[in-house]
């Protein structure tokens, strides 16, 4: 077991290089540090000077990837790349473009009201797509499983946007029920944070019911389930017990699947409901253009998807003991 | 004058592909037993009609040109060299067919129907008073939904929306597809270092969250070209052609955030297409490499692409609005759903309520994702009853 884990981590290095490299790419080969200290500085007052001063002090004045000046181990160490885009590996991310703050200040300060929104909504939202979606196959073929697939479908096409803003409208605005946006410390934050966790719920919903549906059909199907009925178990017993149980492997699949998705969803939540997280984070940094903040953004979102592939392999075996750890 | 946009282009190939499709397919087998249960059913039907509207929608409005600047009495400017001068903005089909929807403007919000303004305003009466009072409108009861903040019609605006839905929607997967066949099919029928390669190159593109790279390529790419709006002289290309579309960028790069999953599908379709008798007795007899992907397994993976796209269709459509609302989608003068639930919403907080712009887009954008996600379904069921957990 431990072999497997570690071999499969040493897996991870070369993508997770790779995702460096790419940053690195676009962020300082495609966008060079010159078109950075333009958009920064702005329109008006650009001078050689200024650009120069700018890169200086934030650290991009010195070449790309070689630094032909130096000598021996410098050579690599005097760039860009290995001055900006290495740490990243060692998760240091440095300081901003725009405000000269320590990122990592920063990722660890807002790190909390991302997950209090992200956690609740990733969690409850399994458990009552699971709810939901056995409900329907346990009914499947009555009106119930018909209507059910039907308000998924529906719900699905329903733009994530309609829920949010409709539902900072109704529950609000008119109800008055929570606060429209916001966020406080400690226990205080509850409050804020329902809102946005319900919605999030809801617009998984559709999607969410009807995959784990198909899942559940596909699984009841099988032989082992008609052994199981055939010698005489209930049929609540035959869903929850056997069904449950071997539907479990494309079940983890979808949920780590559904990982870089949490950020998505996040970023619009943090975005609508104020709240200061690592979603509002990047939306700001994009609007004020500070691509230091970007890039560290990119970066991290990159290393929590590979780290949730990781995760999932890991449970793969303990949820099936037919999958060799080769 | 006519104007082409690089989305244009994608528009025409797309209605190429379809018109291809339905005149290849006709004659096959295979295909033509898909359509005949896809015409079984009704409900999908219904959804490919409405799916034909908006694609007949998108198609006017990308059909443009310019006209010639005139005078007053109606004579033609010309330059000093004698060339005709032309107006700086291109006017799709849908414009001109539509034209006294788009003119009709009042001078700011008008509810549905209705026949005065929606927020007071002072005016002066015949006998010289000034009063605060709702105006009448221009075109009273014209509006089926309402005007917006500048007095423009919002049903206008919602089908300007539509263009945008579409290219977003076919564009994105269209550019992507003979990359990933290409890739896919490598990776698949040569395993080994290539397909090594060609993972790795996906798993890692794979890992950076999507919003996340289309954030930052707009960031670097996005940000100069054409908008939507008027056409510059710097946008033009030989004098026709614009090249650098804003919305054609944000297919490309919503197009290498997507291209992973077909990929990772035709990588593993090829896998299973290698050890089959047909391809293997082809390889006995010594066709050449290229010739057997190119007659025997290429045209098998094609179903997959073309579920892909219907499939995908919905989401990308969805996801143009959110980017929008972000900030990276296309530009403000683009018409879009986005754009509009953008400005529509801080119009919730004012007293009374601004309702019908935000439902407009809304409707439109649904009425165009749940037939694609219904129709996706019925094609997905005839063509590959196998993929149907997802």
């Amino acid at each position: 077991m431990l072999t497997y884990i570690i071999r499969r981590v040493l897996y991870a290095i070369p993508i997770i290089l790779g995702v460096n490299i790419l940053t690195a790419l676009l962020f300082f080969y495609v966008n060079t540090p010159d078109d950075m200290a333009r958009q920064i500085i702005g329109e008006k007052n650009i001078t050689p000077e200024a650009i120069e001063n700018w890169k200086r002090d934030h650290g991009y004045n010195l070449p790309l990837l070689l630094n032909t000046e130096e000598e021996g181990l410098s050579v690599v160490t005097q760039t860009i790349f290995f001055q900006r885009s290495a740490p990243l590996l060692w998760l240091d991310f440095g300081r901003s473009d725009r405000k000269n703050a320590d990122i990592n200040n920063e990722i660890r300060k807002r790190m909390w009201p991302s997950l209090a929104i992200a956690l609740p909504i990733f969690l409850i939202g399994i458990f009552v797509n699971l709810t939901f979606a056995m409900l329907v196959a346990f009914f499947r073929g009555t009106y119930l499983d018909l209507w059910g697939v039907i308000l998924c479908v529906v719900m699905m096409s329903v733009s994530t946007l309609f829920y949010i803003i409709g539902g900072q409208y109704v529950f609000g605005r008119v109800l008055k029920l929570f606060p429209i946006s916001g966020y406080d410390v400690g226990v205080h934050a509850a409050k804020f944070v329902v809102l946005p966790v319900v919605i999030g719920i809801i617009t998984a919903v559709g999607s969410g019911v009807r995959f784990y549906r198909t899942v559940f059909l596909e699984e009841i199907g099988k032989d082992y389930i008609r052994t199981a009925r055939a010698k005489g178990l209930s049929e609540t017993k035959v869903l929850f017990k056997h069904g449950l149980k071997n539907a479990m492997i494309p079940i983890l699949t979808s949920v780590v699947v559904s990982i870089p998705f949490l950020f998505y969803g996040s970023l619009l939540m943090e975005n609508f409901f104020a709240v200061p997280g690592l979603g509002s984070f990047t939306i700001e940094a994009i609007q004020a253009q500070d691509f230091a903040i970007v890039r560290s953004m990119v970066y991290l979102g990159s290393i929590l998807y590979i780290v949730g592939l990781i995760l999932t392999d890991i449970s793969y075996t303990l949820v099936d003991p037919r999958i060799r750890l080769e | 004058m006519p104007v082409i946009l690089a989305t244009d282009l994608i528009i025409f190939f797309v209605v190429g592909i379809v018109v291809y499709f339905i005149f290849a397919g006709r004659k096959e087998g295979y295909t033509r037993n898909a359509w005949l249960q896809i015409r079984k059913n009704r409900l999908a039907m219904v959804c490919m009609s409405i799916l034909v509207l908006y694609g007949s929608v998108a198609v006017l409005d990308s059909i443009r040109f310019r006209d010639p600047l005139r005078t007053d009495t109606g004579t033609v400017v010309r330059a000093a060299d004698g060339k005709k001068i032309y107006s700086p903005q291109a006017l799709s089909l849908l414009d001109r067919l539509l034209w006294n929807m788009r003119a009709n403007t009042e001078k700011t919000f008008s509810a549905p129907l209705a026949s005065r303004l929606y927020v007071k305003e002072s005016m002066e009466l015949p006998d010289g008073t000034m009063v605060r009072d709702y105006q009448p409108l221009e075109y009273p009861g014209k509006h089926l939904l309402g005007t917006d903040k500048v007095g423009s019609d919002v049903l206008f605006s919602a089908i300007k929306g539509v263009r945008t839905g579409v290219v977003i929607g076919t564009g994105t997967t269209v550019i992507i597809i003979p990359f990933a066949i290409f890739f896919g099919v490598m990776a698949g029928f040569f395993g080994g270092r290539i397909d090594d390669i060609i993972q790795y190159i996906y798993t890692t593109l794979a890992s950076i969250p999507a919003v996340l790279l289309i954030v930052a390529f707009m960031l670097i790419f996005g940000a100069e070209g054409y908008q939507g709006g008027l056409v510059r002289d710097r946008d033009l290309y030989q004098g026709f052609f614009v090249p650098n579309d804003r919305l054609f960028w944000l297919c490309i790069i919503m197009g290498i955030t997507s291209w992973t999953d077909l990929c990772r599908i035709i990588r593993g379709e090829t896998l299973k297409l290698r050890e089959l008798e047909y391809v293997q007795a082809a390889k006995a007899f010594g066709v050449a490499k290229m010739k057997i992907i190119y007659r025997h397994i290429v045209p098998n993976v094609m179903h997959l692409v073309l579920i892909t796209m219907v499939l995908q269709f919905s989401g990308l459509v969805l996801a143009e609005a959110i980017l929008s609302y972000i900030g990276i989608g296309v530009g403000p003068e683009m018409g879009s759903w986005g754009n509009m639930i953008n400005t529509a919403r801080l119009e919730l907080s004012r007293e009374p309520v601004v309702w019908w712009s935000l439902i407009g887009a809304f409707v439109f954008m649904f009425g165009l994702v749940l037939p694609a996600n219904i129709f996706g379904d019925a094609v997905r069921d005839a063509l590959e009853p196998r993929l149907r957990v997802r």
